[in-house]
């Protein structure tokens, strides 16, 4: 449909996103970024030679606060989502290939 | 005792605080309405039944000891499921939260409970707030009250179509791109944006951190400007919150209501840019003699032009979209919420849980994002857009320097039926043509009812002011109301 992105460019970028996506999202990916991205073409015909990009609506200085130690959430607060715990550790899968295979004893 | 279908959120705090009527009885009400009316609606969620018996049964009790039960007493309210809720499941209607249990409370909340108001249960959205018609909530879509064959906007449908159901009488939703606004036109309740950083963000699941505001929603300006006033105000969880006094929202929203031309002096600003071709004729009528009415309260009522508006969705999408796919990035099945069964390796654990945990549109957002960020394209896209935004807030300046509040149609168009955007992201993008722009500005704007089509369904003005200037705009948006008796007007109860 459209020229401005191609299905390989979605591809990588789903990976760059972490995202997976199937054949169909895809296709549907590659026609709805192609026609968004023709819609904000129409930004070029704007000159902005001269403006300082904003970042944010309120011009505001990054206040600082004093350096004390202050209560936190406790352990078990923090780990209650966990979807894998162990003990006060979130438990993923094997990060490095372990000596007998990829990733044996991974997600655990 | 009141009939709480159609009662204000200021009534009913002023009868608990009297002692006219009891918080749990009116919290009672409500909860047979939901548990009646609500399985049409899908405004909700999550009903917290017993905690909302609990928090009601503690305001009477703190009136009867002789305590001041706080300026929201027994008001029962309903919160978007993106603000963080302590020990309450809080999915942002997304999969990928789904079981998703705050630790910790939002500022916002937090507030509300502690002015003596009354969580009901947290409402329907669309998933991670994008979108504007609630079509894209992972659990179900919200009908609008006026017509359940239309989408109530988004992505607060939840919060406004509760309100005008009169299935809690205050709620609370989040504004990124007209996110507040264009439902409360949708359904015809106030809903009101506030300037960036007024009110804390803090503990409010993020999607596009310099575009979210948190807002309320009520049958009436004094309602959204009641719950205003506990809301807002300095945080230090929040650092981009403004150390600046609250205004008194209440008192601006009450003195549009007094004498013959309570607007005498005021000079209100409409633009061209925002009255444009493929405009809703019924729509264009409603605001046109509501216009008339403001001059009518003794508004001037000037030529304004704010040129780049032409510009604002290409700069809003580019912008939003950036942030957003930043911020998703922490969904990532590690901490909390979904993740995928299986996963042989770290990769593929991020892959499958946020290609499972994702619907549509946070995957297009996610992936716009990261392709406008890219080296080689981020200066062209997204560098571009901060400098675009700089000339659309720009406009506004300039516009405030003729005037003392702009006023405009809020949605070009009234509620759409299901359906009729879900094919083409980018007509459902143009929803929002006319909200847009005070988010990339960050000023105050809210809307509120105008009239009906000849259909039935309700029309939204929008009255924007500068930056703090919050006052100003609930002051205009009173004095229409007082004049006027759209707010007045309830949904049909069951089948329509």
């Amino acid at each position: 449909m459209s020229s401005r992105i191609t299905a390989e460019e979605v591809r990588e970028l789903a990976l760059l996103a972490r995202l997976r996506l199937s054949d169909g999202e895809v296709a549907a990916m590659t026609d709805n970024l192609g026609a968004i991205l023709e819609y904000v073409d129409a930004l070029r015909a704007l000159d902005t030679a001269a403006v300082e990009p904003m970042t944010h609506a309120v011009p505001f200085d990054c206040p600082t606060r004093p350096d004390e130690v202050k209560p936190s959430l406790a352990l078990d607060d923090a780990l209650a989502n966990a979807p894998r715990r162990d003990g006060s550790f979130f438990q993923v899968p094997r990060i490095v290939p372990g000596p007998g295979g990829d990733s044996e004893g991974g997600a655990g | 005792m009141i009939d709480v279908r159609g009662a204000t959120a200021v009534a009913i705090a002023d009868g608990v605080r009297a002692g006219k009527w009891l918080a749990r009885d009116v919290a009672e009400q409500y909860l047979d309405r939901i548990a009646r009316l609500d399985g049409a609606l899908g405004c909700y969620l999550l009903v917290d039944a017993e905690g909302a018996r609990r928090r009601a049964d503690a305001v009477d009790a703190a009136r009867k000891a002789g305590r001041d039960p706080g300026a929201l007493a027994g008001v029962p309210l309903g919160f978007k499921d993106i603000f963080c809720t302590r020990g309450i499941e809080t999915t942002c209607a997304s999969k990928v939260l789904r079981g998703f249990v705050p630790p910790y409370e939002s500022t916002v909340t937090a507030r509300l409970g502690a002015a003596g108001g009354v969580m009901l249960g947290k409402l329907n959205m669309d998933e991670f707030a994008m979108g504007s018609s609630n079509e894209n909530s992972s659990v179900k879509p919200v009908r609008n009250p006026w017509s359940r064959e239309h989408v109530p906007g988004g992505s607060s449908g939840g919060s406004a179509a509760s309100i005008a159901a009169s299935l809690c009488a205050g709620s609370i939703g989040t504004d990124t791109g007209g996110s507040i606004r264009q439902p409360a036109a949708l359904c015809g309740v106030v809903g009101v944006k506030p300037t960036y950083g007024r009110v804390s963000r803090y503990g409010v699941i993020a999607f596009a951190s310099s575009l979210d505001h948190p807002g309320t929603f009520g049958r009436t300006v004094e309602d959204g400007a009641a719950l205003l006033e506990v809301m807002a105000g300095a945080d230090p969880l929040d650092a981009t919150s403004i150390p600046a006094p609250v205004g008194r929202y209440r008192a601006a929203a009450r003195a549009g209501r007094e004498g013959s031309e309570p607007l005498k002096g005021v000079r209100l600003g409409v633009p061209d840019e925002y009255f444009q071709p493929g405009m809703d004729a019924e729509v264009e009528a409603a605001v046109r003699a509501a216009l008339d009415e403001l001059a009518r309260a003794g508004a001037s009522i000037v030529k304004v032009s704010l040129p780049h508006t032409k510009y604002a969705i290409a700069t809003y999408y580019l912008v939003c979209t950036a942030e957003a796919s930043s911020n998703l990035a922490r969904y990532d099945g590690i901490r909390y919420g979904l993740r995928a069964a299986d996963a042989r390796s770290l990769e593929e654990l991020y892959t499958s849980t946020r290609g499972e945990g994702f619907g549509a549109e946070p995957k297009r957002r996610i992936m716009l994002g990261a392709y406008v960020l890219r080296a080689g394209y981020y200066e062209a896209y997204y560098g571009k857009a901060l400098r675009a935004r700089r000339k659309l807030a720009d406009d506004f300046t300039a516009a405030f320097a003729g005037c003392d509040a702009i006023v405009t149609p809020t949605s070009p168009v009234p509620a759409f039926k299901f359906g009729e955007r879900m094919g083409d992201p980018l007509q459902m993008y143009l929803a929002d043509v006319l909200t847009v722009a005070p988010n990339l500005a960050g000023i105050p704007a809210l809307s509120q009812p105008c009239g009906f089509t000849r259909a039935g369904l309700p029309i939204g003005l929008q009255t924007i002011g500068p930056a703090l200037g919050e006052e100003i705009c609930f002051r205009v948006a009173g004095a229409y109301e007082a004049r006027t008796k759209w707010h007045e007007r309830l949904p049909p109860e069951g089948a329509s």
